[in-house]
């Protein structure tokens, strides 16, 4: 933190505002501990295959990540994801394997209804006022059990080898799905830290009368961003769906709750004005690491669900604790 | 014809009647006070002019165009600042970002059509526009919200004046400041009219009011009871126009 002596000049140019690179220091902390210790405790773990099995394991649940990363930046919420994530794979599986459509077609339909449902969540929440929290749990509601209708419950097996490629592919021997999680870290990233449209979704979350009083379209910019968090949710549900080749209705099942902890415990600051896509990439990492060090030593995966909660609930406080430090 | 027009502006929230019908005009140059007691309807009639409300009647014209209905940022980029009495600085962001906010200038991500926000550009403009107002704010780097509330209203005082606007609004400027500070907003508002800028100055110090202003208008229940030169007022008269004695 930049120490408190703002009379002084010139100011201490550090802190998390100021390098558009910087993250927070404690999860990368948290994240060579886990390393670290994971190391001594499992002889699996520290090896080139075991590091690219966590990339890929996160892949889906950082994707999810920076959708939450950019609601979160403008004091929303968005609790749908793992829900809209299975809705989008189930249809996106049914449109090839029922309607026979080609398999590109698989992909725009992932993506379109992932977008959709951001859309409908945003619309509610900007246009008609209902808070963020109710209108996403309606969703995580709605999607799920649109998923279970379409597909009466049952898996949709059988995709198309492209589809597979995506998500079982490994060219120079690293699977696709870190492949397309990298970009898309790297995209978002950009788009966060980088652009207009990142700077305002942390000025809404900072101050949202001061936002619309220097003419940033609120409302407009509120929607379009649960329609990027919808769309990556799409895109997991893509890179689901290709990995395990088949769409299934019950796919993703409370991912919101990881995504959401892997975004806080990077440094974004759940009541908005703060968001870092680096941060959240290394929380969804911790989540990896800590997922697959519980497997490794066959830790019991009722108790990995206790983990994750607790792990939100100290992201949270470490959080609060940074924040009042911070204030003077 | 004058910079600013209003005619017969009216506004109600829900069975509240907070505006019933204000005319005002304001010359370039022109330095005005808007007075009157709380809710008499200042604020809101400001907000009406920067575009965060709509008013429900009436007409808006700003340097020869109707400007009625227009967003807060099309009314911005007509020359229209206001500098609002919790200053709307995102606290988070830093000065620099604050001072272009809703403004950033871009530039190409490596000749793509993609654009990214100039940061240097802002850096450097932010840097000189402090420089040239003299004000005393550690870095444009620095967090808005780790800065005092006179350097916090320094960096929105930057903000609006950076775009060469042609009217400047100024909601309470002095109301939180130390009297040194206060001299230091009262010459910026003589500057500004050196360089033909208008100003409406929202204030409860009459003491301020009559510094520097050339008219003073009293708004009260939602009417302009009066509006008259400085010249020719007093401090008791206005005084009494405000509470509704006279």
């Amino acid at each position: 933190m930049a120490a408190d002596n703002s009379a002084a000049a010139p100011a201490p140019q550090s802190g998390l505002r100021d390098n558009r690179f910087a993250v927070r220091l404690e999860s990368l902390l948290v994240l060579v501990i886990l390393i670290v210790a994971l190391s001594f405790l499992s002889p699996y773990f520290l090896s080139v295959s075991n590091f690219l099995n966590i990339l890929l394991a996160t892949s889906v649940i950082g994707v999810l990540g920076f959708g939450a990363t950019f609601v979160i930046a403008a004091a929303g919420i968005d609790l749908s994801l793992g829900s809209v994530l299975a809705l989008s794979g189930v249809v996106g599986a049914l449109s090839v394997n029922s309607l026979g459509l080609p398999w590109p077609v698989a992909i725009v339909t992932c993506l379109a209804v992932g977008a959709f449902c951001g859309l409908i969540n945003g619309v509610l929440n900007a246009k008609a006022g209902i808070p963020a929290f109710i209108v996403t749990l309606g969703m995580l509601g709605v999607a799920r059990g649109l998923g279970l209708v379409f597909t009466n419950g049952q898996p949709v097996y059988g995709m198309p080898d492209p589809i597979i490629f995506l998500g079982q592919g490994r060219p120079f021997g690293v699977p696709m799905p870190v492949f397309i999680f990298i970009a898309v870290a790297i995209i978002a990233h950009f788009v966060l830290a980088f652009t207009r449209f990142g700077k305002y979704a942390q000025v809404i979350g900072d101050n949202e009368g001061a936002a619309r009083a220097m003419g940033i379209r609120v409302e407009r910019h509120r929607i379009a961003l649960y329609v990027v968090s919808g769309l990556l949710a799409g895109l997991a549900g893509l890179l689901f769906l290709a990995r395990v080749n088949s769409g299934d209705p019950t796919a993703g099942l409370n991912y919101e709750l990881t995504a959401i902890t892997a975004a806080i415990l990077g440094g974004t600051n759940l009541f908005g004005g703060r968001a870092s896509v680096l941060g959240t990439l290394i929380g969804a990492l911790v989540m990896g690491v800590l997922q697959n060090g519980l497997n490794l030593l066959a830790v019991s995966s009722f108790y990995q669900q206790m983990a994750i909660g607790a792990v939100l609930v100290l992201a949270v406080w470490l959080d609060q604790v940074n924040r009042a430090r911070g204030q003077r | 014809m004058s910079l600013l027009e209003l005619d017969g502006i009216k506004k109600h929230f829900g069975p509240v009647q907070v505006l019933l019908g204000v005319d005002l005009k304001i010359d370039a140059g022109e330095v005005v006070a808007l007075v009157g007691d709380n809710g008499a309807g200042k604020s809101t009639l400001m907000k009406i002019i920067t575009g965060i409300h709509k008013p429900d009647g009436g007409a808006i014209r700003f340097d020869g165009a109707d400007i009625s209905g227009h967003s807060p940022g099309e009314i911005r980029e007509r020359g229209i600042e206001m500098i609002y009495q919790d200053l709307a600085l995102a606290r988070m962001q830093d000065v620099a970002s604050n001072i272009f906010l809703g403004r950033e200038p871009t530039r190409k991500l490596l000749g793509l059509p993609i654009r990214m926000i100039d940061r240097a550009r802002i850096e450097q403009e932010a840097e000189a526009m402090i420089r040239k107002l003299g004000a005393r704010v550690p870095s444009v780097r620095h967090p808005v919200g780790k800065l005092s509330g006179g350097q916090q209203q320094s960096v929105a005082i930057a903000r609006a004046l950076t775009f060469n606007p042609k009217l400047v609004i100024m909601d309470e400027p002095t109301a939180a400041l130390a009297v040194r500070e206060v001299e230091h907003v009262l010459d910026l508002i003589r500057e500004l009219k050196r360089q033909k800028i208008a100003t409406i100055l929202i204030s409860h110090r009459l003491t301020d009011v009559f510094a520097v202003c050339d008219r003073v208008v009293a708004l009260r229940h939602g009417r302009v009871v009066s509006d008259e030169a400085i010249a020719n007022t007093s401090m008791n008269a206005v005084v009494a126009h405000i509470v509704g004695a006279a």
